[in-house]
């Protein structure tokens, strides 16, 4: 058993475990594996019937409201429904991979919560490097997509997944260089201890870094106005557009899983994560989860979508220089004044980021494109 | 290290959430750019020109309301007004105020739709849809109460209109004018400053004037292009020659123009109906027309500006009740052949939302 006691004594798993955990490793893995499948599960069906209703709302219409009292009903009406329909797989598809894509596109949804915070220590695994873990795991949901678009041997599928993986390798970078100020200041890659150097908010001593990780994490996850991959009104559907039955609900649940395991780091990161007054702080995380979404969910009902030249443009030459500066200014601040009183900082962040994003716009114009041909 | 690429064919439609009924855009891309397109159409071809011949000059206009469903006043307006003309029938005054408001009111609402249908091609998903939609059915609401009918509303009569209006049609015109102006300035101003609209738009899929008019455009996309042609204006019909009205026209003639001529043309149009609704006269509203008529033999062309752009029928008699042949100039048809020209070189994104800007019915197209 040498070889398990080595893994036992140096996985870092092993490492993260509380000391009075009762039960020890096992009981700890067994207990939040549970945990993170029912709460991704139960948040999607959640969420979905949010944001249905928001988006009636504020496009002047009801939104569902038969099925159950108010509606609740809908999302688990909807999941049955999907769930007893035909698989249908296109008979020039590439089976293999059209099998897998789904599978490989939700895995890592999955597991990047495991690195997540619920409240002090209540987590599966308080990696060390979960900054780095997170940038990983999260890019591998697009090879899922690149597999279902290449695999249906559609053309829409194909369009859309290559947009997806040109705009997940653009803004992979200003997403990287955003999350590296929150790092400076909490002089960490733990999840777990940046929520807790947060006394105030990183959002107030990181406005900009705030806001380039959000832009940039809803062109990741392809929310609108970034939903190339999905574009209803040019590709039909993207790149699930040969999708039915199961495949097709492990899809959707993993665009709804990205979309929560989005707004859990930005909470993590940016808003405090589990702490706050009064409510127990398992709440306090759920609670800020969802108002990430909704502001997610207005941001889609809001805006008109991009063009791809366009979302190209606004990842390298709006949001990479914004980051390499915030980068900067950050590294400057920690380094010169680090016991500077927190207050004054956060005026002087807001004061940089609002001149920054003036300027910036001011230059920056969205390519018009047009080619010769 | 180089690839070699090649270029693939895409087909759009017929089945596609954004070619507006059963269009089809054969389009050979290169990686997301457009390199060239093929429309094809008549997927919704019913034969109605052909039809019209077997039947008597009245059972004509139910099959115009088919032609462009977004504005059936328009069409029964434009074929009534050919047939008038080729039997020299005189209408009532009340009539053609009456017509006069329909009229523009269908202007309106194949703005609303227009507009509306071509943000969301913009990916807008549906908000500025929703809004423009709304207004859309109150427009509707007041075609019901004229006629009981909401789409195919077969209201106008050869010598008239087929009833008179209801005593309650005016005020509710007049309580729903102010309200559509105040919401169109809000829901302008909202747009007009959207950075993403601005840049998918503000142009994107320029059509030079030479080009719209070698291949016959008209309407608000020719009017966008900076060709001030109205035949409100130009060839006064009706009773257009009373009423005080602007044509709006910008001289980019992109997508963001179109937009913005569309906006502009809702507004005249309400204070088209203002006009209208303040001066009508009392009267009868059909002239003593009986249902069937036999026009002298000869050839009558009656065109109206519809929504789209100039919409007319050809009417030819051979003094039965029947016309001998009857042609449908159909704007939308003739408004889509510039499509090619316009959306060379732009990107699949920017093919959608110029074929969104040009404002096609395909029952018009196909018919």
């Amino acid at each position: 058993m040498a070889v398990l006691d080595f893994a036992m004594n140096n996985s870092l798993p092993m490492q993260a475990v509380p000391p009075d955990w009762p039960g020890g490793y096992w009981w700890h893995w067994l207990f939040f594996t549970v945990v993170l499948i029912v709460f991704i599960l139960t948040m999607v069906l959640g969420v979905i019937y949010i944001e249905r209703r928001l988006l009636g709302r504020m496009q002047s219409r009801l939104g569902p409201n038969r099925t159950g009292p108010f509606g609740l009903l809908q999302a688990v009406a909807d999941a049955v429904k999907v769930l007893l329909k035909e698989n249908i797989v296109p008979s020039a598809a590439d089976r293999v991979v059209h099998w897998l894509a789904p599978v490989v596109a939700f895995a890592p949804v999955l597991i990047l919560m495991a690195v997540v915070p619920f409240q002090d220590g209540a987590l599966l695994a308080d990696l060390n490097i979960g900054v780095l873990y997170v940038v990983a795991i999260s890019s591998v949901t697009t090879v899922g997509v690149f597999m279902a678009g290449w695999g249906s041997s559609n053309k829409y599928s194909l369009l859309g997944a290559m947009r997806t993986v040109a705009a997940v390798v653009s803004y992979e970078i200003p997403l990287v260089l955003s999350i590296i100020g929150v790092v400076l200041l909490a002089g960490s890659l733990s999840l777990n201890s940046i929520v807790l150097a947060q006394d105030i908010p990183f959002i107030l001593l990181q406005p900009l870094g705030f806001f380039l990780f959000f832009t940039a994490g809803c062109a990741e996850i392809n929310r609108s106005p970034f939903d190339l991959m999905e574009a209803d009104s040019e590709l039909v559907a993207g790149f699930h557009t040969e999708y039915s039955g199961m495949k097709f609900a492990m899809f959707y649940l993993v665009e709804y899983a990205e979309a929560i395991a989005m707004a859990a780091i930005i909470t993590t990161l940016f808003l405090g994560g589990w702490r706050g007054p009064l409510l127990p702080p398992w709440l306090w995380f759920i609670l800020k989860v969802v108002i990430v979404f909704f502001v997610m969910v207005w941001t889609r009902t809001t805006l008109p979508r991009v063009r791809i030249d366009q979302l190209m443009a606004l990842a390298w030459k709006f949001l990479f220089p914004l980051a390499l500066i915030n980068l900067f200014v950050t590294a400057i601040q920690v380094l010169a004044w680090p016991d500077a009183l927190p207050w004054i900082m956060v005026v002087i962040n807001f004061a940089i980021m609002g001149v920054l994003v003036l300027a910036w716009s001011r230059f920056f114009k969205l390519g018009w494109g047009r080619v010769k041909v | 290290m180089t690839f070699s690429t090649e270029p693939f064919v895409l087909n759009f439609g017929p089945l596609h959430p954004s070619t507006h009924g059963v269009f089809r855009i054969k389009a050979t891309l290169d990686g997301e750019v457009v390199l060239d397109i093929e429309p094809v159409f008549g997927y919704l071809h019913r034969g109605i020109e052909k039809l019209m011949e077997e039947r008597t000059y009245t059972g004509g206009i139910p099959l115009t309301d088919r032609l462009d469903y977004v504005n059936s006043m328009t069409n029964n307006f434009a074929y009534c007004l050919a047939v008038e003309k080729l039997g020299g029938i005189k209408v009532p005054e009340r009539a053609e105020y009456i017509r006069v408001i329909i009229a523009e009111l269908q202007r309106i609402g194949n703005h609303c739709l227009a507009v509306g249908a071509m943000l969301n091609d913009a990916g807008a998903l549906g908000t500025p849809f929703f809004y423009l939609w709304r207004q859309r059915e109150k427009i509707y609401d007041l075609l019901e109460m004229l006629c009981g009918q909401r789409l195919m509303n077969n209201y106008v009569r050869i010598g008239g209109v087929s009833q008179d209006i209801p005593a309650e049609f005016l005020p509710a015109v007049m309580k729903f004018v102010p309200q559509l102006r105040s919401f169109l300035d809000e829901y302008d101003f909202f747009l007009m400053q959207n950075e993403i609209l601005l840049a998918r738009a503000k142009g994107v899929g320029i059509l030079p004037p030479e080009v719209a008019i070698n291949c016959g455009i008209s309407g608000p996309v020719a009017r966008a292009s900076g060709i001030k042609r109205d035949l409100r204006r130009d060839d006064p019909y009706s009773i257009y020659q009373r009423f005080e009205f602007e044509i709006p026209t910008c001289e980019e003639g992109d997508c963001y123009a179109r937009y913005r001529v569309r906006i502009a043309e809702m507004l005249q149009s309400l204070h088209i109906i203002v006009q209208a609704a303040q001066s009508m006269p009392p009267g009868a509203t059909k002239a003593d027309v009986p249902h069937l008529i036999r026009p002298p033999a000869g050839e009558a062309y009656g065109h109206i500006e519809g929504p789209k752009g100039e919409l007319g029928f050809y009417v030819v008699s051979d003094n039965s009740i029947a016309p001998y042949r009857c042609h449908v100039r159909a704007t939308s048809f003739i408004n889509l052949s510039a499509l090619r020209q316009m959306v060379r070189g732009w990107k699949v994104a920017d093919l959608i939302i110029i074929f969104g800007s040009i404002d096609i019915t395909m029952g018009e197209v196909d018919r």
